[in-house]
């Protein structure tokens, strides 16, 4: 029975250490810096929005969150696509072909984005998509585009070859194929990579970092970052700011825990 | 026919439907592939070799230069960018020790506790399926609002950990965590820990649940304690869970570059530095060439440790 104690009681233990520190974030969005300061744990005197409406309106946190989500909506869907594509070929296609093309696309996966920062500066500048969002797209699309086509290529592979080709007996082109057949049965796989695509596209930080240089131009999670400076202890201000940049994932996770399950540990068992 | 024998027919009878052997010669034959299908991976082909494959190519080609980003001259300076990074540069040297440290401490650690978190979650109970979600959720959220939340939690005059210790009158085991420049590097590797675990809990329950009951049974009959079990059934059971978390938590701290800044600002403190923010303030300074030659060492870094580890677990006998 001890063994039971000891399970609960480390299983508590760590709820807790997950729980509190959310909550406390939550709640202390809502207060000022004294009350915070004062009693961390406890509920807001009030539902005050003062610090959301401080971040929004007057950190200019809006215009990075929409910018966040043109970059996002963008991105991965885009990321997607292409990497269908080339999951669909690499599942139709024979021999070397297939596995020369697979093997080039997912190669990528072993170059950190780090290890390639000053290179893809100098490309981006000459393009003049520097400080642009339009370079963020691209951005992600580049850094993530080899675990898209892992996962995705991966997935379609293993459909039965014959549900390819009995399309193609009946003389249906490929894009046909691809369309009314490859995609609809990848749904889950696809499903699983648009979630991992959207919490790695979402939170990036490193590209608006090195190409964003004007305000306007920042997503949500550079303008947090900019916010370090400014606020060093004004934590409630930087509670809202977490709690904006979080929402969308979070809500997300809600409903579709599944499949982030699924698709962020996809992108884990590259290994 | 399967009825005389009893058996499933194995064989097959001439004229019954093709089987996969049947399939395996045709694969041979000639067999026409649509030249079509050749256009479907185009883009994604254009767009890799590109922004990623040239791009890499560059940067050892830039390793080998002086280059400041700007001016149009520089100067072929050999690997004289690689010889000061390992013997004139305290800068670089102590980020590269600082990340082979919090490498290896985050490595062991979240291996470690995602095992225990896992074999604890293993069974589909409701409270089990509830916990997993719990534990996995920190992941979701951006390496910026991690950093934040914690850079609250250390705070050494208002934070909550000395809070917490000060309510049970714990006062002496106080700190000032990441002010504290010969801890700093641990707390933010618990941060990392507190990030990510639940991700390679994940990886664990599903190499766990697929270890079939019987073989616990036949052991519990034949009087191996629980012990016995972990060590000769679930351990090399999970051998390959093992090896993703341990390879994926590696190149993870190796690229902590988001924690690191929100913890501790652009750009971090020198106990806080480590190789891929090092990079970046280099190439934040202009010193383009001397940056891409520290990517390379970067890339390096991650290869060889990735292959050590592979070595010392002896894990992968197939190798990839």
């Amino acid at each position: 029975m001890l063994s039971s104690i000891t399970r609960r009681g480390i299983l508590a233990i760590y709820a807790v250490i997950i729980i509190v520190p959310l909550t406390v974030v939550g709640f202390g969005s809502f207060k000022s810096t004294q009350e915070l300061f004062a009693g961390p744990f406890s509920l807001p005197q009030s539902l005050s929005p003062g610090n959301y409406a401080e971040v929004i309106g007057g950190q200019d946190l809006g215009s990075s969150f929409m910018n966040s989500v043109i970059v996002t909506a963008i991105s991965v869907p885009l990321t997607l696509f292409l990497a269908s594509l080339a999951g669909y070929a690499v599942a139709r296609l024979k021999g070397f072909m297939s596995w020369a093309i697979f093997g080039f696309l997912v190669l990528g996966m072993a170059i950190p984005a780090q290890a390639n920062m000053v290179p893809l500066y100098v490309l981006f500048g000459r393009l003049g998509l520097l400080d642009s969002l339009a370079g963020l797209v691209l951005a992600n699309l580049v850094s993530t585009l080899p675990i898209a086509v892992f996962i995705l290529g991966g997935f379609m592979r293993t459909l039965p070859k014959e549900l390819y080709e009995a399309s193609s007996i009946d003389g249906t082109g490929p894009w046909r194929t691809y369309i009314s057949i490859a995609l609809p049965l990848s749904a889950p796989s696809i499903a699983a990579a648009a979630i991992f695509l959207f919490v790695i596209h979402w939170n990036e930080l490193l590209y608006p970092l090195l190409f964003i240089q004007s305000p306007g131009n920042r997503t949500l999670p550079l303008a947090l970052l900019s916010f370090q400076g400014e606020f060093q202890t004004n934590y409630p201000l930087l509670f809202a700011g977490v709690i904006l940049a979080s929402l969308p994932v979070v809500v997300a996770y809600v409903f579709l825990q599944r499949y982030f399950v699924a698709g962020i540990t996809a992108g884990a068992s590259k290994g | 026919m399967s009825t005389h024998t009893g058996l499933p027919a194995k064989r097959k009878a001439p004229g019954s439907p093709p089987d996969v052997n049947d399939n395996k010669g045709r694969r041979r034959s000639p067999t026409r592939v649509n030249p079509a299908l050749y256009l479907f991976p185009l883009p994604a082909v254009a767009v890799i070799a590109f922004f990623l494959v040239m791009p890499t190519l560059q940067a050892f080609q830039y390793a080998l230069t002086d280059w400041n980003g700007f001016s149009a001259a520089f100067n072929y300076v050999g690997l004289d960018n690689f010889i000061r990074a390992f013997t004139n540069d305290s800068l670089f040297t102590n980020a590269l020790t600082n990340n082979l440290k919090f490498v290896l401490l985050v490595v062991i650690a979240q291996t470690f506790f995602s095992l225990i978190l896992a074999l604890l979650l293993t069974k589909n109970s409701r409270g089990s399926v509830l916990l997993r979600a719990l534990f996995f959720f920190p992941t979701i959220l951006s390496s910026v609002s991690v950093a934040f939340i914690w850079k609250f939690i250390y705070d050494p005059n208002f934070g909550l950990a000395n809070a917490v210790l000060g309510g049970v009158g714990l006062e002496a085991l106080q700190s000032s965590y990441l002010g504290n420049d010969a801890q700093a590097l641990y707390w933010v590797a618990v941060t990392q820990v507190w990030f990510h675990a639940g991700q390679m809990m994940v990886v664990y329950i599903a190499g766990l649940q697929a270890i079939p009951r019987e073989l616990y049974e036949a052991a519990e009959m034949d009087g191996a304690n629980k012990w016995q079990q972990f060590k000769s059934i679930t351990w090399p059971f999970v051998a390959p869970a093992t090896s993703i978390v341990v390879a994926y938590t590696t190149v993870q701290s190796f690229k902590a570059f988001d924690l690191i800044l929100g913890i501790a600002g652009n750009p971090p403190k020198q106990s806080l530095d480590i190789l891929s923010t090092r990079i970046y303030s280099t190439f934040a300074n202009s010193e383009f060439g001397y940056a891409a030659a520290q990517s390379i060492i970067f890339m390096a870094m991650i290869a060889l440790v990735t292959w050590l580890q592979r070595r010392l677990l002896r894990l992968t006998p197939k190798g990839e």
